[in-house]
């Protein structure tokens, strides 16, 4: 298992390292270079959150989007009809997508690989189409929020990208924390122990409805604290841009590439995919030939046929090799 | 009540539609003591185990285990009790460690990670597979995965080990190193059911022999006085030779 035990000397070095060049770099990006990074970070916490469920114990969700949406909508729409903070916000969104989480991860505790997925999928369509049809929060329309004053206070910044990219990142560090905490935890070998399989973590002790659910809902709160930066972003959320099928692919894939059930896979698959796929579309995709997708997919093909674990696998290989 | 007492099975029953798994099953296992199960394939062994360790929950009968009513039980809480199983086809996580394997019985009873390494580290010296705790549990041969289901539920301090073939398939030097790591498990007070087919160790290790066949409970005794009885000779051998057998 990677990622297990202390951290060494070298390990918290290099983290060291790239943690400042990623405080001193964004500076000097251009705004659209900063737009991919933040992108990138959402991503990336999205597929360090669903590592935890999908990567640690096996539940391979394809309905990430809908806990993503959630955040979004429930931030919005508490900023817009009641005036709360988003940053209050933020926190009654994980918490009602952790319950949200629980409510569907309870009926579906027996369902294991395919099952699971099929579930999942058909659960975030279910959110995206009852929020699509729902008045209260917009429905097709979605939600605008104001840009109002700006500020640390507001979670709104409407001259520069910078603070964006500051917040999304410590957001980016909890998950990983979170993600840390609980794979060198018992949670973390009970997790693992359910994704070989129900009977042997039956007979370890382990509470195999519990732990499946505590996966979920921690997988769920991440990923809603991840939408409702997106929503205090871009300003402007809908159905159709935030719960498609899509993006809870886009999700499983950044976590999947990168590496599943390793620390930091997730975060160097969002790096590797996130960046590629924003600026083939800037290049090429303006052209409306679909262009941009044919590379995307063959980027997807080709790390799929030669590093189906990942690419984190090739990155830990090529460390062991210099030793 | 016997102090020694440790399992109670009473009066068992298992159907799954129109067949009969187990009727009316009794018996006992004292502190210590090593039961085997026997019987020919289909005599319902795998599902008496099933229905003792909460993962079948019998049609009639009660089982007790100190005295508790552990009939319907879910498995995980029955393995935190004291009652722990392996399985008839070898099952570790095969992207950990054996090291690691064996700490994620440990949590059951420690609550510091270190604390559960340190354990871990104890009992896989115990069962002799401490040179190799670092492999990843796939790699194992099928000998010392066995040893390692063994490690894995000596983790969780069991007062009754209960396990489903443990030496099949192993060669005549394996199978002499398992009969010796049972042996061992028993010197801690550890009581151990085994259902098992291999005579060789059945012979040797048993304190006591339970002979099942189609679901029933057809003999119970010592395994010299089991293997001398007509209806287990019947059972194994069929009428024929019955009638020839002494």
């Amino acid at each position: 298992m990677v990622g297990m035990g202390a951290l060494t000397g070298k390990q918290l070095a290099l983290g060291g390292a790239a943690l400042a060049l990623a405080i001193i770099l964004p500076p000097f990006m251009s705004p659209f270079g900063q737009h991919v990074l933040i992108l990138t970070c959402i991503f990336a916490m999205c597929g360090v959150a669903w590592n935890i469920m999908g990567g640690y114990a096996g539940m391979f969700s394809f309905g990430q989007a809908a806990f993503f949406g959630i955040g979004a909508y429930t931030s919005s729409f508490l900023l817009l009809t009641f005036h709360v903070s988003p940053w209050i916000g933020l926190v009654a969104g994980g918490m009602i997508s952790a319950v949200v989480a629980a409510a569907i991860g309870y009926p579906c505790s027996k369902l294991r690989g395919h099952y699971f997925a099929i579930a999942s999928i058909a659960f975030a369509e279910i959110v995206r189409i009852s929020f699509n049809n729902w008045e209260m929060v917009g429905a097709a329309e979605g939600l605008t929020i104001p840009m109002g004053k700006g500020g640390l206070a507001n979670f709104v910044f409407n001259t520069s990208k910078l603070p964006y990219c500051y917040i999304i990142m410590i957001f980016l560090l909890l998950a990983l924390a979170v993600g840390r905490l609980v794979s060198t935890s018992k949670m973390g070998y009970y997790f693992r122990a359910i994704k070989e399989s129900h009977e042997i973590a039956q007979v370890l002790g382990v509470d195999v409805v519990r732990y499946r659910l505590y996966a979920i809902m921690i997988s769920a709160f991440l990923t809603s604290m991840a939408g409702t930066f997106y929503a205090q972003y871009i300003l402007y959320i809908d159905p159709a841009s935030m719960m498609t099928l899509a993006i809870s692919v886009q999700i499983v894939l950044v976590a999947m590439l990168g590496g599943a059930n390793t620390v930091l896979g997730p975060v160097v698959g969002a790096a590797i995919l996130v960046p590629f796929s924003e600026y083939s579309r800037a290049w090429v995709g303006y052209k409306g030939t679909g262009f941009d997708m044919i590379i995307y997919g063959a980027l997807i093909t080709i790390i799929s046929m030669y590093r189906p674990n990942g690419v984190w696998e090739a990155i830990t290989e090529l460390v062991r090799r210099e030793k | 009540m016997n102090a020694s007492l440790l399992l109670d099975v009473q009066g068992v029953s298992k159907y799954f539609g129109g067949l009969r798994a187990n009727e009316d099953i009794s018996f006992q296992v004292n502190r210590g003591q090593i039961l085997s199960i026997i019987g020919p394939n289909g005599a319902g062994k795998s599902t008496l185990f099933n229905c003792i360790t909460g993962f079948h929950h019998p049609d009639k009968g009660r089982v007790l285990f100190k005295g508790l009513d552990i009939t319907n039980w879910k498995p995980h809480t029955i393995g935190k009790l004291g009652v722990v199983r392996t399985f008839q086809i070898t099952q570790v996580i095969s992207d950990m460690t054996a090291l690691e394997n064996v700490m994620t019985g440990g949590f059951l009873r420690h609550v510091r990670v270190k604390d559960v390494r340190l354990n871990a580290e104890e009992v896989l010296a115990f069962t002799g597979l401490n040179a190799k705790k670092n492999y990843n549990a796939q790699a194992l041969s099928v000998s010392d995965k066995k040893r390692l289901e063994v490690s894995m539920a000596l983790a969780m301090e069991p007062e009754l080990l209960m396990l489903d073939e443990s030496m099949a398939g192993l060669t005549p030097v394996e199978l002499k190193d398992m009969i010796e790591l049972i042996r061992k498990v028993r010197t801690k007070g550890i009581a151990i059911v085994v259902v098992e087919h291999v005579m060789e160790a059945v012979m040797e290790l048993s304190d006591r022999v339970l002979v099942l066949n189609s679901g029933r409970r057809i003999a119970e005794g010592s395994p010299k006085e089991v293997v001398a009885d007509r209806e287990v000779i019947r059972a194994y051998l069929g009428d024929r030779y019955h009638a020839v057998c002494p």
